[in-house]
């Protein structure tokens, strides 16, 4: 799609495919090295106590030879003892063993503790920093990802991460360990039949990069379709009342179908790769056994080693065999483990293009607040320009109207004003303050911007209300209520200010939504309030109540109200009328309407519809 | 969240969620069950091919000093031949194992969205969106988790049972060994079930719950970015991230204890049987072949036992979630359709609401709504924020159902129309606009067969979405995004609006459904739909005058009741409520320049 949107006049309208801000990054071009360490920087937890887990770890790896070598050292030097079988050696020997079996059981636990304390403690500080991260982000970065996806980041994401770590990552150490420990066994014993099992095995090995690379597209498209199968299912979930009202449930349970379909697809023909992947090192096990069963015999009947030599040797085999198993499984869950923290260092490391200047910020003092757009210009990033150099100032305690057609800038121009985004070129100044100078806490305390669809918590109304001011009492908030003129209305609700208000608000009606919206601007009191189409939804009568409580009028609060209804401007101080993306008109309403321009057809048609009838 | 004396009847409900399995997909279970017997036996096969060939070619060969080559090649073929059947029992057990689970998934994701698309709108309001998700999602997986590994648990039954004989036929005494080594195995495993199933589905639960809290926050991004309250919320997460960790190492201790001693309990029974095992070769019980194959067994056994552990170990979730999905499949939702249809008369219909009642979890809303709209007049439906007017329009085209009273087209009362048969004569235009990820042509015809191309535009046209569907890169059909986010709020609006026009509805009923619409916009649809060639009864639900001014009557709502009704002049003369919100404007203004007059007067 290339065709420029109108993207501006609507809050959540998403411009995903080309006006994007700064994307929220894949991670896709770091390294598996890179992503490792860029990983572990990012939990310093993980390196907790690492050389003792490390050394635990060696233990447990060593723990598993020993049972080979004593059945060696049982048969060899034991029962085929020269001189007869030697009871006492074989005793301790075993008892020997034992001891080591025990002690190689308790450093087994100990590290899997240290380990799920280490990586769990880890695992929690990555998402809390991804979490916060998103957060931080601008509007622009977070709108070019679906919320969905954001959320997988800090969850199934990091998840894989803590499955690879815990089971997979141990195993993979004690695997490589195993391979070698076992190698250098297997040489003491005999270097022709060590020769002979790697070379049974390095085909194998060689393949299994090839594989990896199978099984992780397959398992890559695996994900995409479970993606597409929740996105599939959420559609008819969330649009029930649409597919009920339009009866379209037949086709809708097709495009479900066909969703659960190709992921059923996609997870058998992953199971396929791995099944036969899997069965390939079975194969080659029983290749390499029947080799060294021949070549032994013919090395044994030449002299060059002997019986307990080579029935070792064939155990050492199966302990060989076991690890390359178990690696090509540790492997496959490797692909999906540094996929993920890929996609979490990802998000952590996409750059916040309207960042918290932090401590060293301005703090502005309360009162009155005054607002100056110098020069500003605004584009999307790869996409068009869409404020063009509007210069304007707003006075202290001023009540200001934003009117304009769609597409016009106005959205753009709170957005700004708010600092959800800043300017391309010029400046934003508040109280003679440059606006990216301003710490966030001062900022969002002293301005609040209502967006238009009026998201609620799932929790109650009580807290929905008191949301950006936690510490307010019950109290404040009926009394909050009273002054805007909704304590009815509230009184009216099935457990008053306890109501729960379901998911996103949803028991509520669009209308009561933008009242609890309101509210909750009206307690956290701030100095500049925008209000972005955030009456749409609401009645007339209650609309002007509200909206007179807003402005604060005793308060002395400046607000500058988006809207498209006519009456708000007629009422406003100032009006300032955007037309493609420019500051064509400013004035109060007389004026404006005598100037009969842009603002003069607006109102004449407004006037008209009204007249049409009433 | 069922959670403590649940040992038993977990383990009886999680064998007959088994039992479902297999009875779903007999076939394709008997051939991952034969793959695994087949590798059991093959495993089994190998410890005793080595066995043989030890006793039989390389004892000999070492003595003798000397070997048929006969004999060595056969032995290299049988060993050879075993393992490229444990091989095929591999790729058989795995690959069936898993075509299984998919296809029970699959299965039981139809099902279940199929209930979804069934069950009335009033069981919707009580299941929020990210549980139905994750019923179809994450807790159909979770119900077919055990079934991968239960062909090899089968399996490994009949290993078991092989290798018991053939340890019974090598040496009894050694034998004797093995069948205390496995009761323990699966007593650990027993016990390990006991003591981490709770912990795992406090887990499984918190994990839930931190997704929730992201999806929320994330959801409500922009309050959070505008309130400034970003660090409350990462402490919201925090906090929920660190029970989940704090629930993961209670895991973790409990898998670190049962990981090390499910590896050094088979470990411990190999060195038994070596220690009793030479005493026995002393005693000439038993011969170094025997001693070798009974060892060999109890190794190769030791791994694949586990697999007991992992359906033991899966059933206390697989149980949880065959409830969760049981709820959804076993909900019945009072929603019947009749068998009536419609005359099949074309032109507008005729619309009576008589004397509703609606009740919204468990507080009634609507107190004997009664109305009626006779054939091709405009109904406008006004009331302050949260009268009852969208649960109205929800009742005109049986979203739901009203406790008492009828809703009525043309005299037939809806519940008695064939399913399909109020859609296909009345459409509701939403406040809240949704659009599938779908093109634009997909978004208005909604699949209808026989819609012509010149009839989309024709809605479109209507709808005062044409002009902006001709900008679009590919017309009618680019693809609007998911829930239409390439689109502004107002285009989106139009293309609901076009949706409901292009079927030609005999009844339209428009809830608020052109607020994020330029005035200007709006008074070209409103125009169009009057002048419109295929009349339409329409209701009409707004605030805005120009709005009204379409309507030939007004029904005035307060508090779920009908006020008032009549035409706009005479409610406005004789209902106060109804003249408070229409005049609101007029009277702020008047008020403001009354009081900017008494400042220009007073300073």
């Amino acid at each position: 799609m290339t065709t420029p949107r109108t993207i501006d006049d609507d809050t959540d309208a998403t411009p995903r495919d080309t006006l994007d801000g700064t994307r929220v990054g894949k991670g896709s071009d770091i390294g598996a090295i890179a992503t490792i360490r860029r990983g572990l920087a990012l939990s310093p937890e993980f390196r907790t106590g690492l050389p003792l887990t490390l050394a635990l770890a060696v233990i447990s790896t060593l723990g598993r030879i020993v049972t080979p070598i004593a059945v060696q050292q049982v048969i060899d030097r034991g029962l085929s003892a020269p001189g007869g079988p030697d009871l006492g050696l074989v005793r301790q020997i075993v008892l020997l063993a034992i001891a080591a079996v025990l002690v190689t059981a308790l450093a087994g636990y100990l590290m899997n503790v240290r380990l799920f304390t280490v990586t769990e403690g880890g695992l929690a500080t990555l998402r809390t920093t991804a979490f916060r991260h998103v957060h931080d982000l601008s509007v622009l970065t977070q709108n070019t990802e679906r919320r969905g996806a954001l959320v997988s980041r800090v969850t199934s994401d990091v998840d894989t991460i803590s499955t690879f770590m815990q089971w997979a990552g141990l195993l993979l150490v004690i695997s490589v360990g195993q391979l070698v420990v076992s190698t250098v066994l297997m040489a003491f014993y005999s270097w022709q039949l060590t020769l002979l099992v790697w070379g049974c095995f390095l085909p194998l090995f060689l393949l299994l990069r090839h594989f990896q690379k199978l099984v992780a597209t397959a398992y890559t498209r695996v994900r995409e379709r479970v993606g597409e199968m929740l996105a599939a299912i959420s559609e008819a979930v969330v649009g029930a009342p649409v597919v009920r009202a339009y009866a379209v449930e037949d086709r809708t349970s097709e495009r479900i179908d066909t969703a659960i379909e190709a992921h059923r697809q996609s997870a058998t023909r992953a199971q396929k790769i791995v099944a036969l992947t899997f069965s390939s090192g079975e194969i080659v096990a029983g290749i390499a056994t029947a080799a060294v069963v021949v070549v032994g015999v013919l090395l044994g009947v030449g002299g060059d080693i002997t019986f307990g030599q080579l029935v070792a040797f064939l155990f050492l085999i199966t302990l060989f065999v076991g690890p390359v198993q178990v690696g090509t499984e540790v492997l496959n869950q490797a692909q999906n483990a540094v996929a993920g923290w890929r996609r979490v260092i990802g998000v952590i490391d996409t750059p916040a293009d309207v960042a918290d200047p932090g401590p060293d910020g301005i703090v502005l003092r309360r009162g009155p607040i005054d607002v100056r757009f110098e020069h500003v210009s605004f584009g999307y990033p790869n996409g068009p320009r869409v404020l063009h150099d509007v210069s304007v100032t707003v006075p202290p305690q001023s009540r200001i109207a934003v009117v304009g057609e769609t597409g016009s800038g106005k959205t753009t121009f709170a957005k700004l004003l708010t600092r959800l985004m800043d300017p391309s070129e010029g400046r934003v100044m508040v109280d003679g303050v440059d606006l990216r100078d301003v710490q966030f806490g001062s900022l969002r305390a002293r301005i609040v911007m209502v967006p238009q669809d009026g998201f609620l918590f799932d929790t109650t109304l009580l807290d929905n209300i008191r949301y950006g001011r936690p510490e307010s009492s019950e109290a404040d908030v009926s009394l909050a209520l009273t002054e805007l003129g909704l304590a009815a209305w509230v009184e009216g609700l099935p457990n008053g200010l306890s109501t729960p208000v379901g998911q996103r608000g949803e028991s509520l009606s669009a209308g009561e939504r933008q009242l609890v919206a309101l509210a909750r601007a009206y307690l956290a009191d701030p100095d500049l309030l925008v209000l972005d189409e955030a009456t749409s939804a609401i009645d007339p009568a209650t609309e002007v109540r509200v909206q007179r409580a807003l402005e604060g009028l005793t308060r002395g609060r400046t607000a500058l109200t988006i809207a498209h209804r006519m009456a708000t401007a007629e009422a406003a101080d100032e009006v300032l009328v955007f037309a493609a993306g420019r500051l064509v008109e400013r004035g109060v309403h007389a004026d404006l309407v005598a100037l009969g321009g842009g603002y003069a057809d607006m109102y004449a048609s407004w006037t008209a519809q009204r007249a049409s009838r009433a | 969240m069922p959670e403590r004396g649940l040992d038993r009847s977990v383990l009886r409900r999680g064998f007959a969620v088994l039992g479902v399995a297999i009875r779903e997909e007999p076939r394709i279970f008997g051939i991952a069950l034969v793959g695994s017997v087949l590798f059991g036996a093959m495993t089994v096969g190998n410890a005793w091919v080595l066995g043989r060939v030890t006793e039989n070619l390389i004892t000999p060969s070492f003595a003798r000093g000397d070997v048929a080559a006969g004999a060595l090649w056969s032995a290299a073929a049988l060993i050879i031949s075993v393992s490229l059947l444990k091989a095929v029992g591999i790729v058989l057990r795995r690959l069936f194992g898993g075509i299984m689970v998919y296809r029970l998934e699959a299965t039981y994701r139809r099902r279940v969205t199929r209930q979804y698309l069934r069950l009335p709108l009033s069981w919707h309001h009580k299941h929020p969106t990210g549980q139905l998700l994750s019923n179809a999602n994450a807790d159909i997986e979770s119900v077919w988790f055990p079934i991968a590994p239960l062909p090899m648990a089968i399996g490994v039954v009949v290993m078991l049972v092989v290798a018991a004989v053939a340890l019974v036929l090598t040496d009894l005494v050694l034998s004797i060994v093995g069948f205390v080594v496995f009761p323990t195995i699966i007593g650990l495993n027993l016990l390990y079930q006991r003591y981490l199933s709770p912990l795992q589905t406090v887990a499984q639960q918190l994990r839930a719950e931190v997704s929730e809290v992201a999806h929320e926050s994330f959801d409500g991004g922009l309050v959070v970015k505008s309130l400034g309250r970003e660090a409350s919320e990462t402490a919201r997460f925090a906090a929920k991230a660190g029970e989940l960790r704090d629930a993961m190492v209670r895991v973790g201790r409990v898998r670190g204890l049962f990981d090390p001693a499910m590896e050094a309990v088979p470990v411990l029974g190999v060195l038994a049987v070596l220690m009793i095992g030479s005493i026995r070769i002393e005693s000439g019980a038993t011969s170094p072949a025997d001693l070798i194959q009974v060892a060999y067994l109890f190794t190769l056994l030791a791994f694949p036992i586990r697999a007991f552990g992992w359906v033991l170990g899966e059933m206390p979730r697989s149980v949880v979630g065959w409830d969760r999905v049981r709820n959804v499949l076993d909900a019945t939702g009072g929603f019947s359709y009749g068998a009536r249809r419609l005359p099949a008369a074309d032109g507008p219909s005729r619309l009576d609401v008589v004397d509703v009642r609606f009740s919204y979890e468990g507080a009634e809303v609507l107190h004997g709504v009664d109305f009626a709209v006779s054939a091709g007049t405009t109904v406008a439906l006004v009331g302050p924020t949260g009268s009852g007017k969208s649960t109205v329009a929800n009742l005109l085209v049986r979203l739901v159902d009203p406790d008492t009273g009828a809703v009525e087209l043309d005299r037939v009362d809806v519940r008695e129309l064939e399913p399909g048969g109020v859609a296909g004569a009345a459409a509701l235009v939403f406040q809240q606009t949704f659009l599938f990820d779908d093109t634009v042509r997909g978004n208005v015809t909604l699949g209808v067969e026989g819609v012509s191309d010149e009839d989309v535009w024709r809605a479109l046209r209507l709808a005062q979405a044409d002009g902006f569907v001709a900008a679009l890169g590919h017309g009618l059909d680019t693809q609007v995004g998911e829930r239409g986010t390439s689109l502004s709020g107002g285009q989106r609006q139009r293309l609901a609006l076009a949706r409901a026009l292009v079927r030609q509805p005999r009844l339209l009923v428009l809830d608020d459904a052109t607020s994020s619409v330029d005035p200007q916009v709006e008074s070209r649809i409103l125009a169009g739909l009057r002048d419109s060639t295929a009349p339409s009864t329409v209701v009409v639900i707004a605030y805005r005058r120009a709005t009204i001014a379409l309507a030939d009557e007004v029904v005035y709502v307060e508090h779920g009741r009908v006020v008032d009704r009549g035409t706009h002049d005479d409610v406005l003369g004789r209902t106060e409520g109804y003249r408070e919100l229409i005049t609101a404007y007029e009277r702020e203004q008047a008020d403001r320049l009354a009081l900017a007059e008494a400042e220009t007067s007073g300073g």
